[in-house]
């Protein structure tokens, strides 16, 4: 997030773009609430009536797939009514023409039809957005898992700059991150083209300086592979993986594309908490311990390291993640021998500038937000003031493309896939509390009335849901929350693998897949 | 910005224009015992435990709802005072159950802290008791509205923090109870069991159900973390008892206040989950069989060195996680990168 949670609530014009916020981030979406109350306006564009859309004076039901489209024709009326901040685009930007002449031919009339959403209320929102004296952009997977995700960024970060909604406090471009330190693992380097704090693996300054922290001599400079194509090489190129804490049988798409990968291979290491879908499958598994046994910081969505303590000692033989991999790295011949979490972070503070000025000393009075260079730097409560990170802000021209799956005779519908409120990630956790599951245990695929009726389906009947690649049978809930044509339900529930429907087509710049979009036909289950 | 000066009990003391007489005498150190009052919250003034003597008022004055004045001399420990508060007190036991020994909050409860410092025995009125079910049939929250003292903390949590509105003041009189909207449970509502309404009950009137069946609340342990689950990042309390962790409450959060939602403050079980790993699997014939950490660990480094001399360091490639520390992720990478010597390292954040 460019800006802090708590400035939500300070924002005169919140859209908030495939982001089921209160289900997702209840907390955040209290802030959301808390605007509202305060006279706020809240759009909410998203292909479901969700909680959220609920909330919202106005909901931009958009057709799957077709963001970019309706914010190149929102950036058309702004660029074209004059309403963009002259005085910003001019010192802040570069790039602008090439935008203008890109975003001409989406005026909301031609895109109408292929949105969804009715020209006029397009440009509302647009004179909204442009208008408001403080505006905020809130979005989750909704927008970046298409096939054209980072253009969906593009597009939303170009609105942003056009009006100068950015850089200032309670108005930015805000990406809700899903799971509690995603924040931290990339800022940490565990990511294939650069070692923490974003330091490129290709810089030979920067390797350099790696390897004199580490002590060896040199280090790798090609980038690596990502999650996807890790899993499309396993048994040709790649042959041993270790994979910690993760459960991509479940979480990733094409599943049975992933349980076959991952069976290819020579020799895998699972390291969790529990036996996972994934775990099954690895020749080790080592038992780490969970949150409450161990210390250390996680880094949230507003980019805040905080402390994790431990509360209780290691259940069973358990051990902290950071001492497995200590003992594995020492068995292979680079000893490393840390007393406690607060050395490795030290440690990591020393070679990563943003983090440079936080210690378990510092974090005993509070979280600090990064950047935090130095000791006595207060932390930063939001990014891009006077200057982008960058230097200039490009204005990146994007255009609209289709989704890579398109409905067709015979896979129909369109299926989306997301959370729910009760549960988080491939359940591994939410399934085994005793309370949570007991309250929402069984998943159901939330289909409109209409289709149903025309399918013969009734509340609860049971379905089948297929796709290219697999199906799965799920109890059907009759809603409109989707509208017709579409289906949507969650990746939390074992016993409803709906990513063995999903299409693993990736965007080609940040390899995110289209989890949002791929084409299923429903039949009932007689 | 003006300014304003008082004397409390004796002491002169200068506040902000705007500061109530409460958060004056706070200042001074002097405390005022309250039961509706939150500093979160909107302030209603009604259920005047608070209540303080100003000279030449007409009657006690609520502190916690009266802004502060010049010259004003109040007195918050005077015998007409501590008679209402008495009073109060004597009112409220008239009708509450008086079960302090099996209540899960005995040691958590206002009601019970003020009877004992005004030495209040026993209710002094006797009348008719209210005889409401127990609402225990969500996994989440227990309600037992015959504990409630009607201060409105939750109705006013829910609406003004939660911004759910799913509860408020229902019947007259007597009969007086929060409810949602058509009396009926809170499984039957638009509640969405986030407990920020129990977070801020000052009674035993809700209670986390699991925490109050396993622990008293003296023998708990409490140990400030955050959240494992969405990126929001919550602080809250481990409470902890005989090493197991029993229960999560509120604290004051960067992040969140001392707001949670139901995973963060009900999703805790699976800790102690008779599914956790305990011991490392080692693969034989086809079988994952429990081995010792130096075999495991052994097995590891045996079988990734090897692929690494076979067939290059870039045949290795490591999943790193979302759901683990900085340092957990730090040192993984570090592996992977020295180590294995490879940059093929990435987690699930795509997803
Ligand atoms: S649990 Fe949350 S939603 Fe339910 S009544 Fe309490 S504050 Fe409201
Ligand atoms: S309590 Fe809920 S909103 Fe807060 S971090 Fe945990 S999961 Fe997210």
């Amino acid at each position: 997030m460019t800006n802090s949670i708590a400035e939500i609530a300070g924002a005169d014009f919140i859209l908030a773009i495939g982001t089921n916020t209160t289900e997702t981030h209840p907390v955040i979406a209290l802030q959301v609430k808390k605007a509202k109350r305060e006279g706020a306006t809240l759009v909410v564009a998203d292909p479901r009536r969700t909680g959220m859309a609920d909330l919202a004076q106005v909901h931009l039901q958009l057709k799957s797939g077709s963001d970019i489209a309706m914010l190149n024709a929102m950036a058309n009326v702004i660029i074209n009514e004059g309403l963009y901040n002259k005085e910003f685009v001019d010192t802040r930007t570069k790039g602008f023409e090439a935008l203008k002449e890109t975003v001409a031919k989406y005026t909301p009339e031609h895109v109408e039809e292929l949105t969804g959403i009715p020209a006029d209320t397009m440009k509302q929102v647009a004179r909204g957005y442009a208008n408001a004296k403080n505006a905020s952009i809130l979005y989750t997977m909704g927008l970046t898992q298409h096939i054209c995700g980072t253009h969906n960024v593009f597009a939303v970060a170009n609105l942003a700059m056009l009006c100068g909604h950015i850089g200032k406090p309670n108005s930015g471009v805000n990406p809700l991150r899903g799971q509690n330190n995603v924040q931290g693992a990339c800022d940490m380097g565990a990511l294939p083209g650069v070692f923490t704090g974003y330091q490129s693996v290709t810089s030979d300054e920067v390797r350099a300086k790696y390897a004199k922290a580490w002590g060896i001599n040199d280090l790798p400079a090609k980038p690596g592979l990502t999650v996807g194509d890790m899993l499309d090489a396993a048994g040709k190129n790649v042959k041993g993986m270790y994979i910690m804490g993760e459960n991509p049988v479940l979480s990733d798409p094409d599943a049975d594309h992933v349980v076959h990968a991952l069976e290819k291979l020579d020799f895998l290491v699972v390291q969790d908490i529990f036996l996972t879908e994934t775990a099954r499958l690895a020749d080790v598994v080592l038992p780490a311990t969970s949150f409450a046994e161990k210390d250390g910081t996680f880094s949230n969505t507003e980019r805040r390291v905080q402390r994790v303590r431990q509360a209780i000692d290691p259940v069973g033989n358990a051990r902290a993640d950071w001492q497995i991999v200590s003992d594995v790295a020492t068995a292979m011949g680079y000893p490393m021998d840390y007393n406690s979490t607060a050395e490795i972070f030290d440690e990591l503070a020393s070679v990563t500038p943003s983090y440079a000025g936080i210690s378990y000393d510092r974090l005993e009075e509070g979280g600090l937000q990064w950047p935090c260079p130095t000791p006595d730097h207060p932390g930063t409560q939001y990014l891009h003031k006077d200057k982008f990170v960058g230097g200039i802000g490009n204005f990146s021209a994007v255009e609209y493309i289709p989704p890579a799956e398109l409905p067709d005779q015979e896979y129909p519908f369109v299926l989306s896939t997301g959370r729910r409120y009760y549960h988080y990630h491939t359940g591994t956790m939410t399934m085994r509390t005793g309370a949570l599951e007991v309250h929402y245990g069984t998943e159901s695929l939330e289909i409109n009335p209409a289709d149903a009726c025309k399918l013969n389906i009734a509340e609860g009947d049971m379905v089948r849901v297929k796709s290219r690649r697999g199906q799965v049978e799920v109890k059907a809930n009759l809603t409109e929350v989707v509208p017709p044509g579409m289906v949507f339900t969650s990746f939390h529930f074992p016993e409803v693998p709906i990513n063995k429907l999903t299409n693993s087509m990736k965007d080609p710049i940040c390899k995110i897949p289209e989890l949002k979009v791929c084409s299923v036909s429903i039949e009932k289950v007689s | 910005m003006a300014e304003v000066t008082l004397t409390i009990n004796g002491i002169e003391v200068t506040v902000p224009q705007g500061t109530t007489i409460l958060q004056a005498a706070e200042k001074l150190g002097f405390f005022i015992p309250t039961f509706c009052y939150d500093p979160e919250l909107t302030r209603p003034g009604s259920c005047r435990i608070c209540a303080v003597e100003v000279e030449k008022a007409k009657n006690l004055t609520v502190s916690c709802a009266t802004a502060a004045k010049n010259g004003m001399v109040v007195h918050t420990d005077s015998p007409a005072v501590i008679e209402s508060r008495k009073t109060i007190l004597e009112l409220l036991l008239a009708n509450h159950p008086e079960d302090c020994l099996t209540c899960g909050r005995n040691g958590d409860c206002r009601l019970q802290d003020y009877a004992y410092m005004y030495g209040v025995r026993e209710a002094g009125f006797v009348g008719e008791k209210h005889a409401f079910e127990i609402e225990d049939e969500n996994p989440f929250i227990i309600r037992d509205m015959n504990k409630c003292i009607l201060c409105g903390k939750c109705i006013r949590m829910c609406d003004e923090i939660q911004g759910n509105n799913v509860i408020d003041f229902a019947y007259r009189g007597f009969r007086t109870k929060v409810a949602t909207s058509m009396d009926t449970p809170l499984s039957d509502s638009n509640c969405v069991f986030c407990g920020n309404c129990v977070a801020v009950c000052p009674v035993g009137a809700l209670q986390e159900k699991g925490l109050r069946a396993a622990a008293r609340t003296w023998e708990v342990k409490k140990v400030k973390t955050t959240c494992p689950y969405c990126g929001t990042g919550c602080s809250f309390e481990l409470n902890v008892k005989d090493n197991r962790v029993v229960g999560v409450t509120s604290c004051d959060g960067d992040a969140n206040g001392r707001a949670l939602c139901v995973k963060g403050r009900f999703g805790y079980g699976f800790i102690h989950h008779p599914d956790r790993l305990k011991q490392p699997l080692i693969r034989k014939d086809g079988q994952l069989v429990e081995a010792t950490w130096e075999e495991a660990i052994g097995l590891v480094a045996v079988k990734l060195g090897g692929i690494k001399r076979e067939n290059g360091a870039d045949a290795l490639a490591v999943l790193s996680s979302a759901r683990c520390t900085n340092e957990d992720n730090y040192l993984l990478q570090k592996l992977t990168r020295v180590v294995f010597g490879t940059n093929n390292i990435d987690h699930c954040a795509r997803l």
